[in-house]
């Protein structure tokens, strides 16, 4: 069992090895674009975060992307999920296997035939096509997780509002949606990282358009500035935070 | 009639939308795959297979090499996952949790930067090999980046937790009385992990093939960054294709060729495994 124990650190270790060289080259007093060798440490690039004004257009598109998908996707993957978990209706199925083949199609496949519509429509590529179809590969994961959740709900609950006298809409806005929040947050968080992570269908969907990803793909061949590995490292620190706030206050909510 | 209709007003507007951007675009494609003419004076569709037949002629090294590349890379990944997920699922205690979250630390990290984070390691001069050359324990002529191992390595490393967490959920639902009663009845140690603990884990080594297999066989990226032109994988013909030579029929019908091989792939392998396991992937 040690054996195991010493391996699945050493995965982790492998794991975290690229993040590492991200987050200290960040900390690299490096004269050039060159950042691959060690000269020393020092927090200038820290202050000169936003000094690249392309790169900083181009984490603001990631970012307002993110953010729109993340709300578009959580109202229709909710509704999704939640029909589905609570109705059983005729065409069901057919839906349940569209959602597959958009969890389960290659990237490149759905990026592809995205930009074969928008030609053959005519439509300008941009932030507006990159966020189409961040939407549509965000819904059926948001509808997943909270389909999940309506499964396993009360329903005895939903009954004692409506015998109370709460319409339909009223039972919804004060029991169900409480219930659900928890399942719609984490649809919706995970809506937000997919985009903001996404680079193929987004290669695909841009047009002239930069998003964060996109930037660092396009500089590969010049060298990264040291700025890409402070933002790197603003990033993973803002999800890591996020990660385990949340994980800590379900933790006390499971305790009360 | 009213509480008949509510379920499709829930779902329509989502519906909707992967309709028009999932399955429409798939038509076009299909349809675009099949038409003949160019970005200037216009397609029109002749149910031309002769583009199908071409593209796979022209491009059929890289578009074996993806799916061997993928191959290899998802057979490496059940191997070096499972004692991971074996480990935390019956040794993890009461820090479970903790090892998980350390797994997927590195994806708040974006794919493209991790990719080259690599690329930097690898260098032929660089953090590895430089020092390792520098105190001769390497020829100076080694070299990593570039080849089919950096390629199918930098595979490996980004869908490696995809892998994990599936075979996890699997094993963690396993009863370890059941597991008791083996040993109960004198199994061997690795008796019991074979005819016991293996079988049960098997739906999650199905869904952790469903996860790694079909994005690393049409990855374009690992082999852009890691690889050399001799490492070209059907992905990166398909995005040149469509982004650099707007060569719009060709790079349809090699992503239709690429999408029909995965899902023959994944489908003979759902028959070989029994249907059950698809349903309850798909189910979750």
């Amino acid at each position: 069992m040690r054996m195991l124990r010493v391996y699945t650190w050493a995965v982790i270790a492998w794991l975290t090895l690229p993040v590492l060289v991200m987050i200290v080259f960040g900390f690299n007093d490096t004269p050039g674009r060159y950042n691959q060798t060690w000269d020393g440490f020092t927090l200038k690039w820290y202050g000169r975060v936003f000094a690249l004004d392309d790169l900083t257009q181009a984490l603001v598109v990631s970012l307002v992307v993110a953010l729109v998908t993340m709300l578009l996707a959580g109202a229709l993957g909710t509704g999704i999920g939640y029909a589905l978990g609570r109705f059983r209706f005729r065409g069901s199925g057919a839906l349940n296997l569209v959602m597959f083949a958009t969890m389960s199609s290659p990237e490149l496949v759905m990026g592809a035939s995205l930009l074969t519509l928008f030609v053959s429509l005519d439509a300008g590529l941009g932030a507006v096509t990159i966020t189409i179809a961040h939407v549509m590969f965000s819904i059926s994961f948001v509808a997943v997780i909270v389909r999940a959740r309506v499964l396993t709900l009360d329903r005895s609950l939903e009954e004692a509002a409506a015998d109370l006298g709460a319409g339909p809409w009223t039972t919804f806005r004060t029991v169900t949606f409480p219930l659900i929040r928890p399942a719609v947050g984490s649809g919706m968080l995970l809506a937000f990282a997919l985009s903001i992570d996404d680079f193929v269908v987004t290669n695909f969907t841009a047009g002239t358009t930069t998003t964060f990803p996109l930037w660092i793909w396009g500089a590969t061949r010049l060298g990264l500035p040291p700025q890409v590995n402070v933002m790197g490292t603003l990033i993973f620190a803002a999800g890591v935070v996020i990660a385990i706030a949340t994980s800590m206050r379900s933790r006390l909510r499971h305790r009360v | 009639m009213r509480r008949r209709l509510t379920p499709y007003l829930l779902i329509l507007p989502g519906g909707l939308w992967l309709l028009l951007f999932f399955v429409v675009p798939m038509v076009t494609m299909l349809s675009l795959s099949l038409q003949e003419g160019d970005v200037v004076s216009g397609y029109v569709l002749t149910g031309h297979w002769q583009t199908y037949v071409d593209a796979i002629a022209a491009y059929r090294t890289q578009l074996a090499r993806s799916l061997i590349y993928g191959a290899i890379a998802t057979l490496v990944l059940i191997a070096a996952a499972f004692p991971v997920a074996y480990w935390i699922a019956f040794h993890g205690g009461r820090r479970k949790a903790t090892y998980l979250f350390l797994l997927l630390l590195p994806f708040f990290v974006s794919f493209v930067l991790r990719t080259i984070s690599w690329r930097y390691i690898l260098t032929d001069e660089g953090l590895l090999l430089g020092p390792l050359k520098d105190a001769g324990l390497l020829p100076p002529g080694f070299h990593v980046l570039g080849t089919p191992v950096a390629v199918i390595g930098g595979l490996i490393y980004n869908f490696l937790p995809f892998m994990v967490l599936p075979i996890y959920v699997a094993l963690e639902r396993i009863d370890p009385r059941v597991v008791e009663a083996a040993r109960d009845l004198y199994a061997a140690p690795l008796v019991t992990f074979a005819k016991v603990v293996f079988p049960l884990a098997l739906p999650g080594v199905f869904a952790g093939v469903l996860m790694t297999f079909v994005p690393a066989s049409s990855d374009y990226v690992n082999s852009a960054v890691l690889g050399s032109s001799s490492t070209t994988m059907i992905g990166q013909v398909i995005q040149s294709q469509y982004l650099v030579s707007s060569n719009y029929p060709t790079a349809s019908a090699l992503s239709f060729t690429l999408m029909a091989v995965l899902l023959i792939g994944v489908f003979a392998y759902a028959r070989a495994l029994g249907t059950d396991a698809v349903m309850r992937v798909s189910e979750r």
